[in-house]
């Protein structure tokens, strides 16, 4: 998978996150603590609404609509009402910049 | 449902899920459609959302140990008049209170911590005698498609409003058997068509379970009557489902009664009211509705908080629970008649603009 060079780590406040589209698809790029970042698909996959507006907490992102809860490191979806599990995709930090791997 | 059919007064349009009003709501685009959310900085939200344990470790030991209390000094003094005040009190806390903690920790916004959003969620589900797994399903879609007829689960002002079931729904009488007969058909290992409407298939298993619990519970206490030749026990455990539940619809049927249907706006089909310390603490912020619906996310400690934030967006609210109401009573009464009748609050000069959605009903 090619990496994207997505944008600024300044660009994401501690424990938040950002929306990224690329071609087609919409993601969600997430920072925690320092450079620690994250990236998994956008949408909830309860009922496609975009995690952008959602709650970061603990490595775990909150959906703005149902309160569905996924685990940002692997996708997991954590119990109802979200039963799918999100994709995940790799994600560094280098020279303050969050690359992202995508298909 | 022969009963029922002799109570219920007849209406235009179908609020079954599995009915003609469901395929039209999502032709019409109304079904899981994009909704108006006043504007607020992604900071401020953020600080609102954060969540804490400590407020809900206090209300909730409140709530617990004044059940307790009522619940045992009502059964000590059973057989004496003065048993009345202390049931009266435990039955509110035990029906109308447990409302709240079952909404409030079903969205999962109660308690930073997870186990024990969940694990007051299902005690507060038996109390109200729901079903955690099916309610669950319920309340998302009416966070979904809130108040979209033949998409929202949890109606309960139709048009024309039903007033012989919501009057006598201030003491249970109708709800109560639906519910228990829900559950007890759950516990067969059957879900009705609505049900199985918005229960995903995976999660059915665990309905049937958590209905079997419920129902042992309830075989316990009514094999405790038996054995003890008293009902004391069902006062305790079931019946306070129906005496104690009259202070939740007072409060709750305001949330959206007599306003739009099939709009796209909160501020346009829920209502905000000011409520004293008191009703705040039963109903857990609950008042705040407007603000609860688009934001659903920020805890109910933090919702004073989001009103202040939001408000000059929003429609005023009712000054109190006697202004709400002398509003609804006029306006369910015409809808007899009328049933196209419905209340259009006014958004303030420089409120952003109304989304009426596709149906554009509230424009008429």
């Amino acid at each position: 998978m090619p990496e994207i060079d997505a944008c600024a780590l300044d660009d994401i406040d501690e424990e938040d996150l950002l929306r990224f589209d690329h071609g087609e698809r919409t993601y969600a790029i997430y920072r925690m603590e320092g450079e620690e970042v994250f990236c998994t698909d956008g949408l909830c996959t309860h009922e496609q609404v975009h995690l952008e507006d959602g709650l970061v907490m603990d490595y775990i992102v909150e959906c703005p609509r149902h309160n569905g809860r996924f685990d940002i490191r692997t996708g997991e979806a954590l119990g109802a009402p979200v039963c799918v599990n999100l994709g995940t995709y790799p994600a560094r930090v280098e020279s303050g910049r969050v690359f992202v791997e995508l298909p | 449902m022969g009963l029922l059919s002799l109570i219920t007064i007849p209406m235009e349009r179908s609020y079954s899920l599995t009915g003609p009003e469901s395929e039209r709501a999502v032709e019409a685009g109304l079904a899981n459609a994009d909704w108006y959310r006043s504007p607020i900085d992604r900071k401020v939200l953020k600080g609102l959302m954060k969540r804490s344990d400590n407020p809900a470790m206090r209300d909730t030991a409140i709530w617990l140990g004044l059940l307790l209390a009522t619940g045992g000094i009502g059964a000590l003094l059973w057989g004496s008049w003065w048993a009345l005040p202390f049931f009266i009190v435990y039955g509110v806390l035990y029906a109308s209170a447990a409302d709240s903690r079952w909404h409030e920790c079903g969205h999962g916004t109660a308690f930073r911590t997870r186990w024990m959003n969940d694990a007051i969620y299902e005690i507060a589900s038996f109390l109200m005698m729901r079903n955690s797994v099916v309610w669950r399903w319920s309340h998302a879609r009416h966070h979904t498609d809130t108040i979209i007829v033949g998409r929202d689960p949890e109606i309960s002002g139709m048009r024309p409003p039903q007033l012989i079931i919501i009057g006598l729904n201030f003491f249970g009488i109708v709800a109560a058997p639906q519910s228990f007969a829900a559950i007890f058909r759950n516990a067969l290992g059957m879900l009705s068509a609505d049900e199985a409407d918005f229960v995903p298939e995976s999660e059915r298993p665990r309905a049937v379970r958590v209905a079997r619990v419920h129902m042992s519970i309830y075989a316990v206490t009514l094999l405790a009557c038996i054995a003890f030749g008293s009902i004391l026990p069902a006062m305790l455990i079931g019946l306070p489902r129906l005496y104690g539940i009259w202070l939740l619809l007072v409060m709750g049927l305001p949330q959206h009664l007599g306003l739009a249907e099939d709009v796209l706006d909160h501020r346009l089909n829920s209502r905000t009211i000011y409520m004293n310390r008191l009703l705040r603490f039963v109903y857990m912020n609950m008042n705040y509705h407007v603000e609860h619906h688009m934001y659903p996310m920020v805890p109910y400690h933090r919702l004073p908080d989001l009103h202040e934030a939001v408000k000059d967006d929003c429609a005023p609210a009712s000054t109190s629970l006697w202004q709400a109401w002398r509003e609804i009573i006029p306006c369910v009464f015409r809808q007899l008649r009328d049933p196209r009748h419905f209340i259009r609050p006014e958004l303030p000069p420089g409120a952003g603009a109304p989304s009426y959605g596709p149906m554009g009903q509230a424009a008429e």
